[in-house]
């Protein structure tokens, strides 16, 4: 079939296009142009999931640009072409991003309806989407530079959204710093990569790697750059002020293509595999390091965007926290390590919704009273749906037992109480913390004596995207075994054997 | 040790360009780092191709076949037009901060740059 077959750049091509064609039916008529933006991505989304499940089923995908047939990857066994590569792993992350997207830009009709320039933002929200598809589906590390800097530009015009305030220009000014030079470390390292063997593809590097000196320092600069992309432990700063002065819907987004760059860093560590066990205990660490900070940072916060993004580096914390641990167990994670490994992947599908939940909550508060803090209180009187969904946002977020959260937690504890019992049981106390954090947040903003002044009415479209979210929080946390036997575990799979991925290129 | 001179301006460059990034106060300043630190990678790319002696790499009527490395060249390109971009929006966006505070001292807001 010629439509699968070419799955892969149409995923990058489509957003491109719309993307760009988005100003230009703008000028004629702003209905028309939602119109389009919403039909590229449902398209896109289409495709995604006809690609993971074609993927799933019969294997890897390859895709060569420019070769006569899209699959014939090396004709002499040299990689020369740009090559997308797709596995069960990431189609699982590309099916994430480009559902976010699309949840985000139904939101975004009416939410940002009274902005004026809204065909840039929609110009810029369908850039960010190739850029976080291309980070996903490229095997090529040139192309994973360029995807990478398409990100950042496009982020950071997102976070400075709001042009009249202040602190938005500097929350973008100081993201884009730390963006570019974390870009051009991975534009060095590939340098030094591609100076040892004259290659640029993952998979063929992977394949002949040495292991020498100067291959760690690149190794070294690839994942720094892509950890500080990702927002753990020593790295954060940048993140609760990106995520605060964002537009709501738009830290969504951020949130993703965090989590799109642990993608990329899991990747690398998988395919070159220098190491292991010491750098999978300085993920977990790390991700310990996240999950104390997060919390305990989170719990002092009176602007309810910065408090969810505080504890989005911790959710980050736990992810890194389980697929470290599971790397210790490297070459052939098996036991303890290949749940450790399917929980921290589950774990980044259920941080997307339950943040996202909270984020796009944040921001339909935003929109009723004009308020970013904490102050607010009685509106569950006015708005008892907002509350409920809140409920289910916090309870996914901490890892209540009815909901998401508790599944993938569940199996990040179990699996790291066998690494050491110390790590498992400080992600409890992390996740209590939460708990106690946003029972708080919810009795300031939702109890207490009725909202005296007359509130809008939150349109039909948002609370419809929002009840997606939270029913898909629950349906995960009442079936989590379809969804891990459906897509977590051939992406676990396809995570842990790296050499599936690399053999499928040469 | 004399074909090490380019490499050692790479580092030299980038050195530069971090300590303008993580010390100075201003935006302008903390952008000018990020440039240089883009320059230094893209001298680095360009001396991995490089061959003493080579011309450019045109097969037709080349005058010899010692060539340097395209690929580089080609990496470099992009890599210069993605760094205008970059340092274009950080310029802007140090206009708009200072048309909204009248300084481009990093220190003297809420946010430390």
């Amino acid at each position: 079939m010629t439509l699968i077959e070419h799955a892969p750049i149409l995923l990058i091509a489509i957003p491109l296009l719309a993307a760009f064609l988005t100003p230009i039916v703008g000028r004629v008529n702003s209905l028309l142009r939602n119109f389009e933006m919403i039909i590229a991505l449902v398209s896109t989304e289409f495709l995604t999931i006809l690609l993971s499940y074609d993927v799933i089923r019969n294997g890897i995908r390859t895709y060569t640009l420019g070769a006569k047939i899209p699959g014939l990857t090396s004709p002499a066994g040299f990689p020369v072409r740009i090559i997308l590569e797709v596995d069960a792993m990431n189609a699982f992350i590309s099916l994430i991003a480009s559902s976010i997207t699309l949840i985000v830009a139904i939101y975004c009709l009416n939410f940002m309806k009274e902005q004026r320039i809204l065909d840039k933002f929609y110009t810029l929200l369908l850039l960010l989407l190739t850029g976080m598809l291309g980070l996903t589906l490229t095997g090529d590390f040139f192309n994973l530079f360029v995807f990478l800097e398409i990100l950042s530009v496009s982020s950071a015009a997102l976070i400075a959204f709001y042009v009249q305030r202040g602190e938005a220009l500097e929350a973008a000014f100081k993201y884009m710093v730390i963006s570019s030079v974390g870009a051009l470390m991975v534009l060095f390292a590939i340098g030094l990569l591609y100076g040892q063997y004259d290659l640029l593809n993952m998979a063929a590097i992977a394949d002949s790697i040495q292991g020498s000196f100067l291959d760690k320092v690149a190794l070294t600069l690839l994942i720094s750059a892509f950890l500080l992309k990702a927002g753990s432990v020593p790295v954060h700063m940048w993140k609760p002020d990106a995520y605060g002065e964002a537009p709501a819907p738009v830290s969504v987004l951020l949130l993703t293509s965090a989590l799109i760059s642990l993608y990329v860093l899991f990747r690398i560590f998988t395919i070159f595999a220098i190491n292991p066990v010491l750098l999978g205990w300085i993920l977990a660490i790390l991700g310990i390091l996240s999950i104390f900070l997060g919390v305990s940072m989170a719990l002092i916060q009176n602007n309810l965007q910065r408090l969810i993004a505080y504890s989005g580096i911790a959710e980050i914390g736990y992810i890194i926290l389980g697929v470290g641990s599971g790397l210790v167990e490297f070459p052939s994670p098996t036991g303890f390590g290949f749940t450790a490994i399917s929980g921290g992947l589950f774990h980044i599908l259920n941080d997307t919704l339950d943040l996202g939940l909270l984020f796009l909550i944040a921001g339909a508060i935003f929109y009723l009273t004009g308020k970013r803090d904490l102050n607010i209180g009685g509106l569950a009187h006015s708005q008892p749906t907002l509350a409920v969904f809140f409920l289910i946002g916090m309870g996914a977020v901490s890892g209540l037992p009815p909901f998401n959260g508790f599944a993938s937690k569940l199996m990040i504890y179990e699996s790291v109480y066998y690494l050491n019992p110390l790590l498992a049981i400080i992600g409890i106390l992390g996740s209590i913390l939460m708990l106690a954090i946003f029972v708080k947040v919810f009795s300031a903003i939702f109890l207490g004596i009725p909202y005296d002044r007359e509130l809008r009415k939150i349109p039909g479209s948002m609370l419809a995207v929002m009840g997606i979210l939270a029913l898909s929080i629950i349906f995960i946390g009442l079936f989590p075994n379809l969804v891990l036997e459906s897509i977590i575990t051939p992406a676990t799979k396809a995570l842990i054997n790296p050499k599936n991925y690399i053999e499928a290129i040469l | 040790m004399f074909h090490n001179i380019p490499f050692i301006a790479v580092i030299v460059l980038i050195a530069i360009g971090l300590y303008g990034v993580l010390f100075k106060r201003n935006l302008i300043k903390i952008v000018m780092g990020i440039n240089i630190i883009g320059s230094g990678v893209n001298l680095f790319l360009i001396e991995l191709g490089y061959r003493e002696g080579g011309v450019a790499p045109i097969f037709t009527s080349a005058p010899k076949l010692e060539m340097v490395l395209p690929t580089p060249q080609a990496l470099t390109l992009t890599s210069i037009v993605i760094n205008i971009a970059v340092v274009a929006l950080m310029l802007s966006l140090a206009t708009l901060i200072y048309k909204h505070y009248g300084s481009i001292d990093s220190e003297e807001r809420r946010l430390k740059g």
